[in-house]
């Protein structure tokens, strides 16, 4: 029961309970779907940003505790922050969740998704606490794209 | 009635304790465990025995031949069929994948396949696939709430009617426990349809003999059977398996290769190019001899007890909610959902008491979009499962609603939470 705690922090229940930012809004300008092919979790994303500001990150989720609680928390440490600091942020989650326990996210930076030290443990679930981060980053993409097209 | 000490006995790996509980390991319809007499058949042919099949003609090559063939053999009567009906595969999902390539090949776009909604993807995707390449139809039979296969609204839809040329639906489905009335299909099918049984959960649990199935072909797999991964079997009916054109190209599954054009085999060497899986083949034997010594009719009454007694039991978790019918005859599947709590963190709760289960879609996303849900938990039971093992997943549930702040998701008055 120890290990369940580790996995299930208050933190996370919380956010699963009570989701940040969550339903889909206008406007935006880009809109991905991404899903956990193993468990058919789907997400639904839009990003609406300003040149490097993320104005905003609207989302509809279906999913386990473990992902639902990620795409809370993933908005509330980068809406109204920059693409690159995301970008940032998102590589350090990645980093950590593939660290099977041995990395430890700093608190400063990372506020509530300090909680997510425990899923390295449960490699079974990385791909949901990453659910939310690969479709904000899939979206941050295409987003650069387009600029790069009208170039 | 089966001794089910006994048995488990021959599991050793039953006995393994997870984090501090004992292991219930309800997930066989995933993949079954193995019993010792199994994994020493395996052993003792890459020991002593090993060789490649039919090319080989020293005396190990015949040994193995010979034990490929025994196994075969084993299998043929294992569902009343004789050896040459019997094709080795690497899993179910091959078989069917086998059948829709070579069947496909005679389909048109005036053509119809039917399926059903409550099927596995494995025998969903290789008929769209083959569709797709023939501009033929694909339909399906729908099932009712309950989880029945909707035969009224197949005859007003004239879902089987002369077009018809493939048939192929589950013997059982992994999710509901009940399969597709298969008399009935066959019945209506046109005279030049060929039925397909998904077999891969009927026939680990029950006796099957597949001239009371009425079906072309069946399929099946090992691993589902106290055998090895990687052997799966495609039955189908001499005639049947004679009028079809190769799937997989090159060694044993030819007669003469020129360089202009080759000819083929005979069934079952013509489905079965390259090495086979031979030592699987052997220890797929060694699983058979071991269900048919226990006896099929024992296991099919011993899995339905277990099934009786944790449906009684589920009834006593609040927000439960069985998918399928709640009562009567049933497969050795349960699958279920608990409040709203997702079917994965159920399955992690259930994991810190040593439960094993299955959370997710099970392979058959179209059935849980027809059912109204995204995700199931599923328990399923075998020879070796015990009522107490039931006990635990009950325990593991309640305490799943506790940790989940039940009262919250459920709403304020969730009774019989005890706290």
């Amino acid at each position: 029961m120890t290990d369940l705690s580790n996995l299930y922090q208050d933190i996370i229940l919380d956010h699963y309970k009570t989701k940040h930012h969550s339903g889909l809004r206008e406007p935006y300008q880009v809109e991905v779907t991404h899903v956990n092919p193993s468990c058919g979790d789907e997400l639904v994303l839009r990003l609406n940003c300003s040149g490097d500001q993320i104005v905003d990150v609207s989302y509809e989720a279906l999913g386990c505790s473990i992902s639902q609680a990620s795409t809370s928390i993933l908005t509330d440490l980068v809406i109204g922050g920059s693409v690159s600091y995301f970008l940032e942020l998102n590589e350090g989650f990645r980093v950590m969740l593939e660290g099977h326990g041995t990395i430890e996210l700093d608190e400063d930076t990372y506020g509530d998704a300090i909680a997510f030290n425990g899923v390295a443990q449960f490699p079974a679930r990385v791909k949901c606490a990453m659910l939310g981060w690969a479709a904000l980053k899939d979206a941050v993409i295409r987003e650069q794209a387009k600029g790069e097209g009208s170039d | 009635m089966l001794d089910v000490e006994k048995i488990r006995g021959d599991f050793p790996i039953l006995d393994r304790v997870i984090g501090e509980s004992k292991l219930a390991y309800l997930d066989s319809a995933n993949t079954s465990q193995k019993p010792r007499q199994m994994v020493a058949a395996v052993e003792d042919h890459y020991l002593h025995h090993n060789a490649n099949v039919s090319r080989a003609m020293h005396t190990l090559g015949a040994e193995a031949t010979e034990a490929f063939e025994q196994a075969r053999a084993k299998v043929a009567r294992f569902i009343g069929a004789q050896p040459n009906e019997i094709i080795f595969t690497k899993n179910s999902s091959e078989a069917l994948n086998l059948a829709a390539y070579t069947l496909g090949s005679r389909l048109g776009p005036d053509d119809e396949v039917v399926v059903s909604v409550a099927e596995h993807h494995s025998n969903i995707v290789p008929w769209q696939m083959a569709c797709e390449r023939t501009g033929a139809t694909l339909r399906w039979f729908d099932v009712t709430d309950e989880g029945y296969f909707d035969m009224d609204k197949a005859r007003d839809e004239a879902l089987i009617n002369e077009r018809t040329k493939v048939i192929s639906v589950t013997a059982m489905s992994n999710v509901l426990g009940i399969g597709a009335p298969l008399k009935q299909i066959v019945a209506w099918a046109p005279q030049t349809a060929v039925v397909i049984a998904d077999g891969a959960q009927l026939v680990p649990h029950q006796p099957v003999n597949v001239a009371d199935l009425g079906v072309d072909l069946l399929t099946f797999t090992g691993h589902k059977m106290l055998g090895p991964t990687g052997i799966g079997v495609l039955w189908g009916k001499s005639e049947v398996l004679q009028s079809l054109p190769p799937f997989l190209g090159g060694g044993e599954m030819i007669e003469i290769v020129k360089m202009t054009g080759s000819t083929y085999a005979q069934p079952p060497h013509r489905f079965e190019a390259g090495t086979p899986p031979i030592a699987q083949a052997v220890g797929l034997g060694a699983a058979v001899d071991y269900l048919s010594q226990i006896g099929m009719d024992a296991i099919a009454d011993h899995d339905h007890q277990i099934i009786a007694y944790a449906l009684e039991r589920l009834r006593e978790v609040p927000g439960l909610r069985i998918l399928g019918p709640t009562s009567g005859d049933r497969g050795s599947v349960i699958a279920f959902t608990l409040a709203d709590i997702h079917p994965h963190d159920v399955m992690q709760v259930l994991d810190s008491h040593g439960v094993a289960v299955r959370g997710g879609h099970h392979c058959a996303r179209p059935l849980h979009e027809r059912l109204g849900i995204q995700a199931s938990v599923r328990m399923s039971a075998y020879l070796y499962t015990t009522k107490s093992e039931i006990d635990a997943l009950i325990d593991g549930l309640l305490d799943t609603l506790r940790f989940f702040g039940a009262s919250t998701i459920l709403g304020a008055s969730t009774p019989g939470v005890p706290s």
